[in-house]
């Protein structure tokens, strides 16, 4: 049975919806994240686990118990804002202090346990520090603190990293992942950035319009993208409309591009089956793409093409390209002696070509 | 508690939901009793009552009122003498804002500041301070006389000239602290962008700076139009033959004619809540959203050329002598001997003995303990007060917190006549029908005055600073486990208490002053210092009342001082999120 789970939670704000049919589940000692552009409905969703919002509808269940109508201080959770919320009037010590002195805990135990804790986060002797003092990644690390100090039975971060710069970011990212990890916490966590969501967590929930479209783990989210709209938004993706040419029982498909008229071959698996000539959404990422400078016969899955542009990008370039009327990005580690205006040969690997599902 | 709740596993969610409905409970019943009686109550009482003649309804009352030319007489001067003394505040305060947010100079700060003085001035103080200098036996009347060899006085400060010039010197404020207000907030670099575009800097005014400052001026505009048909004490003591309606309210109380008294307090609060509602919408159709102020350039500009520089700094000069005369005068006369001052320029003898009375004479000194108390009760019931309402109407818009707001600020909005009228006349004796108990006659009469007129003012600045604090501070303290007591005492208080406090002792201040409300009501046994200052002056004890008006000016500066400090600690409300 999962730990948390939410089912069918909607939640509308002056007539438009932010969370629609929201079902998620979420295991214990799990890493999971929520991850969506700006306005998806992410954090919302996020709030409605901690109890700071209730649903319209649906039921959120914590531990076999319903927990949609517990108020915030009743659920237990620890939860980590994305400004922080860190009190400006207490110093560090209050502010990790805080959570337990609600609790009513001992002193000697209240002491003990925010030492812990900020040793924890590698803040220890900052107690008596104002934390308006404090520098971006610090306050970042009390609010850390803060929220693992009540021992939370979940821990839920809301987009926490998003205020630092990027090398902090990555670095606190590691930390953070070691952290829950070591006190065998289960973490929901929100952000934008699928960067952030791959190197965190262990199963991910790709939302949009306040939907779920997609969830699973990171690699098979980034490899297998169910809906172009998936697709779109892990990293880049070459879409690729095409009709589809073969009979629906074979094991490699015939695919005709809408653009330039290639034909492409892809493996197609039995359960995935789409109707012929009808047009669908073939992509590909463009490291899975090669470009070699002669075209030698032509092969399967092979274009000619021309380079439009070459955008140098340090570990990676990507490069723009023109196949008669198709347009691909491919990304090279050693972009040598390519040039605007140069043809090419373009290998799109036909195991990485993926078939999309269209939303209805 | 329906069954299917029952049969659920008992968690602790019903008894907690139980008790926040219980307490949230408690605090809307506790704000809907206050506004009952306090506002809904007194003012229905009286609508209802001037119409009513001998207990049958009937519109009698108005048709007497409004057949007097006088009644029409002293609503239209009221009126004008409103719409001239904004127009004059305006001319003034708009322009000494520009003069010292647009430019720098020797003094700036110390002038800028100084400029707003008139503004914690209790009316009536400000009154007497400017008989003493601009009367016709005052200072500069006695000065110009001697100086030219007249054998009267060159004028007499009376009518509409001196209404006129008395409230432009007590509201220009208004003008000149939202303006500035305003102008700071305005990004200069939209200014910028429209002399790139090829602007003159009249057509910059006009198109760009102008329109944005609309909501600041008209708020102004609004302020100082409320103030001025509430005036009372200026018309009182020199308005001369000017009828205005605050004063024939009064004068029909005086004059044993209740029936009248509340007629006409209708009629002025009828034209007070008709202005009120003007100004509100037109602001509303006014409203700029803020853009963004990333980057903003700075807006002040240093008059550099010697000669300009000397002018600016001048003017300042200037100007806050003229300011700061009337109080100067107002010192100096404070220490003239009773009945000593008669046809000299200034006072002839000089005496500390008026302090000496106040600090001494316990009779002399009551008025202060009277004032201090009262108004002390009031700002602190005012203050709980605020925390109540805004925990009432928080949340989202909806038709019942729209109505606290409206019922809340009616007090305010109201000139403090009416709010006296309407008061004592809901309760002058006990009614067990309508729940109504007697006041009037009590110590609790003006205190209950005070708190209706000025807690208005505190919850705006509450309101205004819960909105200031992050909400997710609330937020966090919940999920940490804080219940309602814990996160109102740990996080809501501490983080407000500087603007709550700030905005208390402004109600204080302004209380410690009161004298339109306090002459229709007060308890003889219970003066507060305005009445002590007006009854000094009818027996022309001028040195006396004087030193009562230093002494409240003294008590109302450590006031501002104090709240001056409390504003500049909230050093850390910009310090959080990086």
């Amino acid at each position: 049975m999962s730990f948390l789970s939410l089912k069918n939670i909607s939640k509308r704000y002056n007539g438009s919806a932010a969370v629609a049919d929201l079902s998620l589940d979420v295991n214990r000692n799990e890493f999971f994240g929520l991850l969506g552009p700006s306005g998806c409905g992410k954090t919302t969703t996020l709030r409605m686990i901690a109890g700071l919002e209730t649903p319209d509808t649906g039921r959120i269940e914590f531990d076999g118990r319903d927990i949609t109508e517990l108020s915030p201080e009743r659920r237990g959770f620890g939860m980590v804002f994305q400004n922080y919320a860190l009190f400006p009037h207490l110093n560090v010590f209050e502010n990790v202090a805080f959570g337990l002195r609600a609790r009513k805990r001992e002193k000697a135990e209240v002491r003990d346990r925010v030492r812990d804790a900020l040793a924890l986060v590698q803040l220890p002797g900052f107690e008596r520090r104002p934390v308006t003092e404090l520098s971006g990644g610090q306050q970042q690390r009390v609010a850390i603190a803060r929220a693992i100090a009540i021992e939370p039975a979940l821990l839920l971060f809301d987009e926490p990293l998003s205020n630092l710069d990027v090398t902090l970011r990555e670095e606190t990212r590691g930390e953070l992942r070691g952290l829950v990890s070591k006190l065998g916490l289960t973490a929901v966590y929100v952000t934008h950035d699928q960067e952030e969501a791959f190197a965190l967590c262990d199963r991910i929930s790709v939302m949009s319009e306040g939907r779920a479209l997609q969830t699973g783990e990171p690699r098979a989210l980034y490899e297998r993208p169910a809906l172009a709209s998936v697709a779109r938004f892990l990293g880049r993706n070459n879409l690729i409309l095409a009709r589809r040419l073969t009979s629906s029982d074979e094991p490699v498909g015939k695919f005709k591009t809408i653009e330039g008229g290639h034909t492409l071959t892809v493996p197609v698996e039995r359960s995935a089956l789409g109707p012929l000539n009808k047009n669908c959404t073939l992509a590909i990422r463009p490291e899975h793409i090669i470009i070699t400078k002669e075209s030698s016969a032509p092969a399967e899955n092979t274009l000619s093409a021309e380079v439009r542009a070459i955008n140098f990008a340090g570990a990676t370039t990507g490069v723009l390209l023109d196949a008669d009327g198709l347009a691909l990005e491919a990304l090279l580690v050693r972009p040598d002696n390519l040039g605007v205006g140069d043809s090419c040969a373009v290998h799109l690997l036909p195991n990485r070509i993926i078939i999309l599902g269209m939303r209805e | 508690m329906n069954d299917e709740r029952k049969a659920l596993p008992p968690l602790l969610i019903h008894r907690s939901s139980f008790r926040v409905h219980r307490s949230s409970f408690l605090l809307a019943l506790i704000v809907f009793v206050v506004l009952l009686y306090g506002v809904i109550y007194p003012n229905l009482h009286v609508l209802t009552a001037s119409l009513q003649t001998n207990g049958e309804w009937s519109l009698d009352n108005y048709r007497q009122i409004l057949s007097q030319r006088s009644t029409f007489e002293a609503a239209l001067s009221s009126v004008w003498l409103s719409l001239l003394t904004v127009l004059f505040c305006a001319l003034i305060g708009v322009s000494l804002a520009f003069l010292f947010e647009r430019y720098t100079f020797p003094g700036r700060g110390l002038f800028g500041t100084l400029a707003a003085l008139p503004l914690v001035l209790p009316p009536l103080v400000g009154t007497i301070a400017f008989i003493f200098l601009c009367g016709e036996s005052g200072i500069l009347a006695r000065f110009v006389q001697w100086l030219f060899g007249l054998k009267s006085a060159p004028w007499t400060l009376k009518g509409w000239t001196a209404l006129l010039i008395f409230h432009t010197y007590t509201m220009y404020p208004f003008f000149y602290v939202l303006t500035g207000a305003g102008l700071r907030r305005i990004d200069a670099g939209l200014a910028e962008a429209a002399r790139s575009l090829g602007a003159k800097p009249f057509r910059v005014l006009y198109r760009v700076v102008l329109p944005q400052l609309t909501p600041s001026l008209i708020a102004a505009a609004l302020l100082t139009f409320m103030t001025s048909m509430a005036s009372f004490s200026a018309p009182l003591l020199f308005g001369g033959d000017v009828r205005v309606l605050t004063l024939e309210i009064y004068n029909a109380r005086q004059g044993g004619d209740p029936t009248a008294a509340l007629t006409l307090t209708v009629i002025l609060a009828i034209i007070s809540l008709a202005a009120l509602i003007f100004f509100q919408r037109y602001e509303g159709t006014r409203r700029f959203a803020a853009a963004a102020m990333k980057g903003a350039t700075r807006s002040r500009r240093p008059v550099s050329s010697g000669r300009a520089r000397l002018l600016a700094t001048l003017c300042a000069v200037v100007f806050t002598v003229l300011l700061a005369l009337p109080v100067a005068t107002l010192v100096l006369v404070s220490f003239a001997r009773d009945g000593a001052w008669t046809t000299q320029t200034l006072p002839p003898a000089y005496t500390l003995e008026n302090y000496a009375r106040i600090l001494t004479q316990p009779e002399a000194g009551s008025v202060f303990v009277n004032s201090l108390l009262m108004s002390g009760v009031a700002a602190l019931f005012a203050f709980v007060w605020s925390f109540c309402v805004a925990a009432v109407a928080r949340g989202r818009r909806t038709f019942s917190r729209r109505l606290i707001s409206l019922l809340v600020l009616l007090p305010w909005a109201l000139p403090g006549t009416v709010v006296a009228v309407t008061i004592a006349e809901s309760y002058g004796e006990a009614n067990p029908l309508t729940g109504s108990f007697i006041l009037v006659g009590t110590f609790w009469i003006l205190p209950v005055i005070y708190f209706l007129r000025f807690m208005p003012i505190v919850v705006r600045a509450v309101q205004a600073s819960i909105e200031q604090m992050d909400a997710s501070l609330e937020e966090a303290a919940g999920s940490l486990g804080a219940g309602g007591w814990m996160r109102f005492w740990r996080v809501r208080l501490p983080l407000v208490w500087p603007g709550a406090v700030a905005g208390t002792l402004l109600a204080f201040v302004i209380a410690l002053g009161e004298y339109v409300a306090s002459v229709i009501v007060f308890v003889p046994s219970n003066q507060p210092v305005s009445i002590k200052i007006a009854s000094e002056m009818r027996y022309f004890n001028l040195g006396t009342a004087a030193a009562y008006g230093v002494v409240l000016i003294l008590l109302i500066a450590a006031a501002m001082l104090a709240a001056g400090r409390l504003e500049r600690r909230r050093g850390w409300d910009s310090g959080t999120g990086g």
